[in-house]
């Protein structure tokens, strides 16, 4: 019995998850491949939802969002690759749109800004760590004031 | 001393580069057109659908695009703002009525008054991809050669007509076409 008990909130708390991730963006597009609409499935994940913060068209509901999946199936259904789709957008909308953006002379920054702070990151590190004349000489001096504290700890 | 500078100057460096961040308006995206030429359409006029209007026949003056809808609601105060440019005389306002019912788009201009030389009827809203719209209203100036030069997104305010738009048409007019 107390399994039971047990498992009813849990069940609960998963079904209110099960019923919340199935809920956005439910268009009804028919594919005649099951190739093209995997591509769609794909494409839909990766172009952003210019009117939301940080959201995928598939992710949406915005006007703007069914749009863009609206152009997206025309296009695929057309026979169109994936490429096409995602130059079509960013003629469009710019790099902004595409959530892994190409490398260009706008984002080189962007793709190796990263590197170039670990290189320099790595840089200073080792510098840090080797600083030369940074160890204190360990005097004859240091040794008797040592052994004295140790002394006086017995 | 030096050790408390570095620290120091990097943390001004860091305070800088968020200070930019936080003034930036992640809503604004630089569009992909200026420079560029103005994407093609061909659409029924509003108030006379057997008319079309092309890109084509607006070559060679400077004129502007102004993305509106009845149920864009802040196209009503940028309206205003539409009407006193029109008022003075500089450039013609082509309006894109975008994926709005053309009786509804009809009666909001007949009660706020139509200030455009036409309004043009995208009515699925696919010219407006293909201008890259994604926020009403939308603006854009283009000048003799057909090619974008500015894009407002959002509404147009009298500040932004009197020092961007208008100085940018004074130097589009003097261009040749």
């Amino acid at each position: 019995m107390w399994i039971r008990r047990g498992l009813l909130p849990v069940t609960l708390v998963l079904l209110f998850f099960v019923s919340f991730s199935s809920q956005a963006a439910i268009d009804a597009y028919q594919f005649d491949d099951p190739e093209k609409e995997a591509l769609y499935k794909k494409l839909i994940k990766e172009l952003r939802c210019t009117v939301c913060q940080n959201q995928d068209i598939g992710d949406s509901n915005a006007e703007l969002a069914k749009d863009l999946r609206r152009k997206t199936y025309e296009m695929i259904s057309r026979g169109e690759d994936e490429e096409f789709v995602l130059d079509y957008m960013a003629q469009r909308y710019g790099d902004f749109v595409l959530y892994r953006p190409r490398l260009n002379t706008n984002t080189l920054m962007l793709w190796i800004g990263p590197f170039i702070i670990l290189i320099i990151a790595v840089f200073l590190l080792i510098r840090f760590i080797r600083r030369p004349g940074d160890e204190v000489p360990f005097t004859e001096t240091d040794k008797a004031q040592a052994e004295q504290l140790l002394e006086r700890e017995e | 001393m030096k050790r408390y500078l570095i620290p120091l100057a990097v943390f001004i460096v860091l305070v800088v580069f968020l200070a930019i961040g936080l003034k930036l308006d992640p809503k604004h995206i630089p569009s992909p057109f200026i420079g560029k030429p103005a994407p093609q359409f061909d659409l029924p006029v509003l108030h006379n659908p057997q008319q079309r209007i092309t890109t084509a026949d607006l070559k060679g003056q400077v004129w502007l695009l102004n993305v509106w809808a009845s149920w864009c609601v802040s196209c009503r105060a940028e309206h205003e703002v539409v009407k006193r440019f029109v008022a003075m005389g500089e450039t013609p306002v082509y309006g894109l009525n975008y994926k709005d019912k053309p009786e509804d788009g009809k009666g909001w201009l007949a009660a706020l008054g139509n200030p455009y030389k036409a309004s043009l009827m995208d009515i699925n809203g696919d010219v407006g991809i293909d201008w890259g719209v994604y926020g009403v209203p939308e603006t854009f100036v283009i000048d003799k050669k057909g090619i974008v030069r500015y894009k407002q997104v959002g509404p147009l305010t009298d500040s932004i007509v009197d020092e961007k738009i208008i100085p940018l048409l004074r130097e589009l007019n003097t261009e040749a076409g």
